[in-house]
Formats: structure tokens, sequence, C-alpha cells
């Protein structure tokens, strides 16, 4: 039963995985966003 | 217009000239295929048991830092004079100048394995168990191996920050078929336990697949850069 | 389009979550391994969707290049059509299916060959000249994700089942454990790279390792033959339920990655917009200070 916890781990490991990836691409939204009201507003 | 191999022998002679004139690159390469050959000396015991097993890795992992080092330095000197801007207005065929490049390549390379391979045989006590001749295939494809795809990535990594980094970088992932290939060639022949047929033939594949890509693909780094 | 967004969202959520439940619950225990071998419903998933996102990459790329000029593009259009005219002949042929490895069917391989072909062409219509690069960025990255996946989950199961956490002689791992290097070594060439034409260069490395990846896999497969490997059992075939069950998975996981990829593309063509308005406004602010009689040498006029 103790091999129980390595499929915890694979099935954290991944979606662990996904959510940075997905973070990482909800964060370059965010920079692209700001920097197009720059744009916008003008220098 | 000139063909294609007289292109391509002039570019390679006009390198080892130059090459030759100042030897300082190229000592500093042999200090530096040696400074490999005794740190590997000092991390892995010679007296080992199972020495003759690992060497041949030992002895490929080494001449694949020296082939860096070359391959580094291909393109530095088209580079510093703005000589690539001339190759690209040319009519002369981009790949008569990698061809050039990349058997310069391969002799100062093999020049650095000819220093390296004695050393070894001689820290490490080898004997080789299996036939002996077989090695020059082994070291010839291999080498090539190295250097054509080495030569190629050198020139895509020209208009790349930290370029020296980006070489091996690069080089690495592709090149582990053709490194597994050496390695278990080269430790089956010296330890006489298995053929190494089937590795001379993967490593020729491999030669054939990638010299032909690069030969096809270069001149659209040449343009690119 | 956009709208559609968030309800394939939540389906796909839903279609996860229902994977999840029949992963879980529904797939019946392995004899040999017991409950850890559930493993191989996020492992295997993964691994066919980053192969099959590599091999969009690999089509995409190889566009890319063929398109520089009419000529190439018409030769690489019908080469791809003779692949997949003798892909789907061939497996038919006596002598070419008896040199089908075991378990699998020619039809299965005269499939494939008629989907990349379709792929090819699909791909060819639908992404037009950027496009063809952006969708190359969006599968190379998103295949990393799952490549990673692949190789983190694999030794988390093989440790286990096996006693070990990476055996040197498996080659479907060591040969993804490459193809994940190839892809790696493709983002930082796209990243580092300042050539104008960095994209036909990435282009070029994408098909250099697709041109690694079979050497990869006989060199090691050879390697094996050599070398006493760890005894691996689970040979044969699969259990028909857990079969209905990595199919599920796989279905979920694809729509998944579909949304990603959708996101990063959408990401992508975002950020090529807000790039080419800066460098436009760079460029009007220049040519304003220009006209102005001033010289543009000082820097603090931002």
């Amino acid at each position: 039963m103790n091999s129980i916890k390595f499929l915890y781990a694979a099935y954290i490991a991944t979606w662990l995985i996904h959510g940075l990836y997905l973070g990482s691409l909800v964060r370059r939204y965010g920079r692209l966003r700001q920097q197009m009201k720059d744009l916008g507003k003008g220098k | 217009m000139r063909s294609f191999w007289s292109i391509a022998l002039a570019t390679l002679t006009k390198d080892i000239r130059l090459e030759w004139r100042s030897k300082d690159a190229l000592n500093a390469m042999l200090f530096f295929s040696l400074l490999v050959v005794v740190i590997f000396v000092f991390s892995f015991d010679p007296l080992a048991e199972e020495s003759r097993h690992i060497v041949g890795g030992l002895v490929w992992v080494a001449f694949l830092f020296a082939a860096v080092v070359a391959l580094n330095q291909t393109w530095a000197r088209e580079l510093r004079n703005q000589v690539l801007d001339a190759y690209r207005v040319s009519p002369a065929p981009a790949n008569a100048l990698f061809l050039a490049k990349a058997v310069g390549n391969f002799i100062l390379v093999s020049l650095l394995e000819a220093l390296m391979a004695p050393l070894f045989v001689i820290f490490y006590n080898l004997r080789v168990l299996g036939p002996a001749w077989q090695l020059i295939p082994v070291a010839l494809l291999g080498t090539w191996a190295l250097v054509v795809n080495g030569t190629f990535f050198a020139a895509m990594s020209l208009r790349t920050r930290s370029r020296e980094l980006m070489l091996p970088l690069l080089l690495f992932p592709v090149s582990i078929p053709a490194v597994l290939g050496m390695v278990a060639g080269t430790t089956n022949i010296l330890t006489g336990e298995n053929p190494a047929h089937f590795y001379i033939v993967l490593l020729l594949t491999y030669d054939v697949v990638f010299t032909t890509a690069c030969l096809a693909l270069f001149e659209t780094v040449l343009q690119a850069e | 389009m956009k709208r559609a967004f968030p309800i394939l969202a939540v389906l796909t959520v839903l279609f996860l979550a229902y994977a999840f439940y029949q992963a879980l619950w529904v797939a019946p225990t392995d004899a040999l391994q017991g409950d850890v071998y559930r493993i191989i419903y996020y492992h295997v998933p993964s691994a066919w969707t980053a192969f099959l996102l590599f091999f969009i990459n690999f089509i995409a790329s190889v566009q890319y290049l063929a398109n520089a000029r009419p000529s190439t593009a018409r030769a690489a259009k019908w080469i791809v059509i003779a692949i997949g005219i003798v892909g789907f002949v061939a497996p038919f042929i006596p002598q070419v299916r008896q040199q089908l490895p075991t378990g699998m069917y020619p039809s299965s391989v005269a499939t494939t060959f008629l989907i990349i072909t379709t792929l090819y062409f699909v791909i060819g219509k639908y992404f037009v000249d950027q496009d063809l690069d952006v969708l190359a960025v969006t599968t190379a990255e998103v295949g990393v994700v799952f490549c990673s996946i692949v190789l983190v989950t694999g030794p988390i199961w093989a440790r286990p089942v096996w006693g070990i956490w990476w055996a040197p002689g498996d080659i479907r791992l060591a040969s993804t454990l490459v193809l994940w290097l190839i892809y790696v070594s493709y983002l930082v060439l796209r990243r580092f790279s300042d050539s104008a034409q960095t994209q036909k260069l990435a282009a070029v490395l994408a098909v250099f390792g697709a041109l690694d990846v079979p050497l990869v896999y006989f060199s090691i497969w050879f390697f094996r033959t050599q070398h006493p490997q760890p005894v691996i059992g689970g040979g044969g075939s699969m259990d028909p339920r857990m079969l209905h069950v990595l199919l599920i998975s796989w279905m979920a996981f694809l729509s998944f990655a579909f949304l990603v990829c959708w996101s990063r593309y959408r990401l992508e063509k975002l950020r090529r917009e807000v790039e080419e308005a800066e460098a436009l406004e760079s460029l009007m602010e220049t040519s304003a200070t220009f006209s102005a009689g001033k010289v543009p040498f000082s820097q603090g006029s931002k």
C-alpha cells in the first residue's frame, strides 16, 4: 500500500506542472495588456 | 564561375594556412585537451577492474569537450572581417563554404584526438581486446558526426546571445545517438565482448543523414544571419 | 469564435473530471502492480499528446521552410502526397506486412500515413506564412510541458514497480528524454536568437530534431540487445476495460491540450501585434524628432 503514495505524487506532479504553465500564460497576458495600455496612452 | 570543389578547397587551404601562421589558438586548444584528460585521470580510477568498460565513454566525452572548444572558433575569423556578407552576395554555392569549414574542423579535432588518445592509452594501461582496426572507422565516423553538426550549429548560433553556450546546447541533444554509437562501439572493441558492426553502421547512417541535411539547409542558415 | 472558449473550457474540465473518475474508480486494479499502475492514465496520454504536438511542429516547420519559394512549396506537396500513397498501400503488401512488428496492424499504419498527409494539407490551408511559425512556437512550448509530465511520471511509476527510477535500456523514456532536450534547445534558440530570421533557424532545428528521433530509437534499441536489462514484466495485450479508460483519458487530455494551445496561440499573436505597434511607435517618434530638426541621439527623450 506504500506504493499508493507514488500514484498521488504522479497525479499531483502532473497538475502542478500544468498549473505552473497556465500561470505563466496568465502572467504574460497581463504584461501584454499592460503594454498595450501604455501604447494606447502614448509615451 | 569556379567549381564547387575548387572553392571548397581554396577556402580550406586558406583556413589551414591562416591557422598555421598564428598557432596561439591551436596551442591553447591542445593544452585544453591535455587538461581534460588529466582531470578524467584523477576523477576516474585507472586501476579499477571496470576501467576498460568506462574508458570508451571517458575518451569520447573528452573528445566532445575538445571538439566544442574547436567548433566555437569556426566562424570567428569570418565574423571579424565581415566575410560572411561577401559570401552571401557572391555566386559561390554556400555549401562549398560549409564543406570547407567542416573539413577544416575535422582536421583540427582529429589533431586534438590524436594527442589525447595516446594519453588515455598510457594513463589507463589500455589493451585492445577486440579487433583494433575497427577503432579507425569508429573514430573517423564519430568525429565527422560531431564536426558536421557542430559546424552547422556554430553558424546558427552566430547571431545569438551567449554564442559559445548556444553551440553545445544545440549540438548535444541532436548528437546523442552518435555519441551512443561512438561510446558503445569503442567499448565493444576495447572489451572484445560484443561486435561493434551495428554501431559502425549506425554512425555511417547518422553521418549520411546529417551531412545531407547540413548541405541542403546551410544556404538557409547563411542567408538568415 | 472567442465566445466558444469559456464553454469549451468548462466542457474540458468536466471531461477531465470524468476521466479522473474513470481512472481511479472504474478501471480494474492490475493483478501485478496493484493500484499504482493507474499512473498510466496520465503518463501515456501525455506522451501521445506530446508526440502529436511535436509532430505538428515538424509539419509547420517544414511548410514554413518550403513555402519560402513556390518551387519548393510545390515539391514539398508532391513529396507528402507520395509519402501518403506509399505509406497507405505498402503495409498491405505481403513482404512489407511481414516486417511489421507484432501487434502493429497494417490498417493502423496505413491510417497513420493518411493522417500525416491530411494533416500537412489541413495545416497548410488554415495557417499561412507567419501563422505557421506561431503554430510552431505554440506546439513546441505546449509539447515540452506535456513531455515534462511524461518524464516526471515515468520514473515515479518505475520506482515502485521495477524498483529503479531509471532503466538505461528503456527505449521509450530515453527517446522521450532526447525529444524533450531537442525541443528545449529549440525554445532556447528562439529566446536567445536576435536574428531577423530566428524563425527560419528554429524551423531548421525542428527538421534536424525530426531526423534525429528515429536514429535515437534504433541506437538505444540495439544497445539494449547487448546489455542485460532489468526484468520489466507487463508484456502482452491490455485488458480492454483498461484500454477503454486509457482512450477516454487521452481524449480528455487532447481537448485540454487543444485549449492550452489555443490560448498560447492567441498570446503569441497578441505579443507580435504589440511588438509591431511598439516598433511603429518608436519609428514615428524618430521621424518626428527628425522633422523637428532635432538630432535623436539623446537617450533622455523617452
